[in-house]
């Protein structure tokens, strides 16, 4: 685990694989270690990358053997991702995620919980795009400070 | 694209019949169908692929930059969803075929996805109205699916329904934001309903497949299933102050491989590097 901890996501260098939550399940025996990770989103293009860095990673602290399995249950969610997490988001300029929706119907009105401006801490914020630099997040300005920001949407 | 192409999309669909039960008549070419899950796997994945393509070709055609990104987006998790299922109908398969195998070298005919998701682009309100129309449908597939007793189907359904939440919502407010739009916007929106509405019969189509795999524990309410689609999308065309045409014929053939001639445009781009540079990696 401490060797997964220094793999970080290459999307979001700030955070780590297991600070992410998607590494699951992590086994050792004889040296072989079986890693079991989950996708954030289906189509992120940096899964590959990540599963390959972890492979790398475990090889180059001694294990002879890595496996690395992909699962799909239960899916990925953003709550997965811890408190300590979430203040590194926000210190390198990505507003954390809030509490994923459980869920529900569609509705055309976007929930209306105000996205904390990372930069001034300002609530005054728009949403200018759900749909960001990568799958992962979405596109806010702050209405104080005038700065765009990336919020690390809650799925 | 031009207006040319939005026409050709809707008019130019196979015969059109009311079920997809084709019996195998002496002298007629029969679909020729794997295992019932299989099958059925196979279309979940090859709508997602397909449309997931088509949204693609907006990439850098966006009307603008957010929108641009949005639909790569989109796109992005629609490939990603196809993967899996693709990924998992190679393994009940059982013949050595992985995603890309089934992506990239099966032709038309053996493609299963519903003909709406190969329809050309047309104009953005083409586009989104068909977006929107699958949204809702893949919404309400999923759910289904993410309660059945499958449990690699459950799991993707469960994965990718968290990601047509989102699509639903952005593709919903286009509808509304144009369809409650100007003249020329409303006028497109309707023309694109028109043009798409009878395209929509083809996803609650029970035929064998649907019901043979019903007996293996992926038993779907296509009844409700429709029932909750029509409800879901009447809401949201009624506020864009749209209304879907009395289409009493729908098309269908998408399931069993009889598609549009769009289809076979869209896989020689899809394929193109595959199959010039079979079994390269990158």
């Amino acid at each position: 685990m401490a060797v997964l901890r220094t793999v970080k996501d290459p999307e979001v260098p700030v955070i780590s694989v297991v600070e992410l939550g998607i590494v699951r399940n992590v086994q050792v025996a004889d040296g072989t270690v079986s890693v079991t990770v989950t996708p954030t989103y289906s189509g992120c293009p940096a899964m590959r990358e990540i599963e390959d860095d972890i492979r790398s990673a475990l090889l180059e602290a001694g294990a002879t053997e890595v496996h690395v399995r992909m699962v799909f249950a239960p899916a990925w969610t953003t709550d997965w991702i811890g408190e300590e997490a979430r203040e590194k988001l926000r210190a390198y300029g990505i507003a954390p995620p809030g509490r994923a929706e459980q869920g529900g119907l569609i509705t055309l009105t976007r929930r209306r919980t105000p996205v904390a401006c990372p930069f001034c801490g300002s609530s005054d914020t728009r949403l200018q795009s759900e749909f960001g630099s990568t799958a992962c997040k979405a596109i806010h300005v702050c209405n104080a400070c005038l700065q765009p920001f990336d919020e690390f949407k809650a799925i | 694209m031009s207006d040319h192409d939005e026409d050709e999309a809707v008019t130019s669909a196979p015969s059109a019949t009311a079920t997809a039960d084709i019996p195998n008549v002496a002298g007629t070419r029969g679909p020729s169908l794997g295992a019932p899950l299989v099958e059925f796997v196979l279309r979940l994945g090859d709508d997602r692929l397909v449309l997931g393509h088509r949204m693609s070709e907006w990439c850098g055609h966006g009307p603008i930059l957010e929108e641009d990104i949005a639909m790569a987006n989109i796109a992005l998790d629609l490939v990603g969803a196809a993967n899996m299922f693709l990924g998992l109908a190679g393994e009940l398969e059982g013949k050595g075929r992985d995603a890309d195998a089934l992506a990239y070298f099966r032709d038309g005919v053996r493609f299963r996805n519903a003909l709406l998701t190969e329809l050309p682009n047309g104009d953005f309100a083409f586009t989104m109205m068909r977006q929107f129309l699958f949204d809702a449908f893949s919404i309400v597939q999923l759910e289904a699916l993410a309660a059945c007793s499958h449990a690699d189907i459950a799991a993707i359904a469960a994965k990718s329904l968290k990601e047509d939440r989102y699509h639903l919502r952005h593709s919903s407010e286009w509808v509304v934001r144009l369809g409650d739009g100007t003249e020329e916007s409303h006028g497109r929106m309707q023309r694109a309903l028109d043009g798409l509405w009878r395209y929509t019969g083809e996803f609650f189509e029970d035929d064998t497949v649907t019901k043979a795999v019903a007996e293996q524990g992926v038993g779907l309410d296509i009844g409700a299933m429709r029932a909750r689609f029509i409800a879901l999308v009447t809401d949201v065309l009624a506020r864009a102050t749209l209304s879907p045409p009395d289409d009493a014929v729908m098309a269908s053939g998408g399931r069993v491989g009889r598609h549009t001639e769009h289809l076979g445009h869209l896989l020689t781009v899809m394929q193109s590097v595959a199959r010039a540079h079979p079994g390269a990696s990158w």
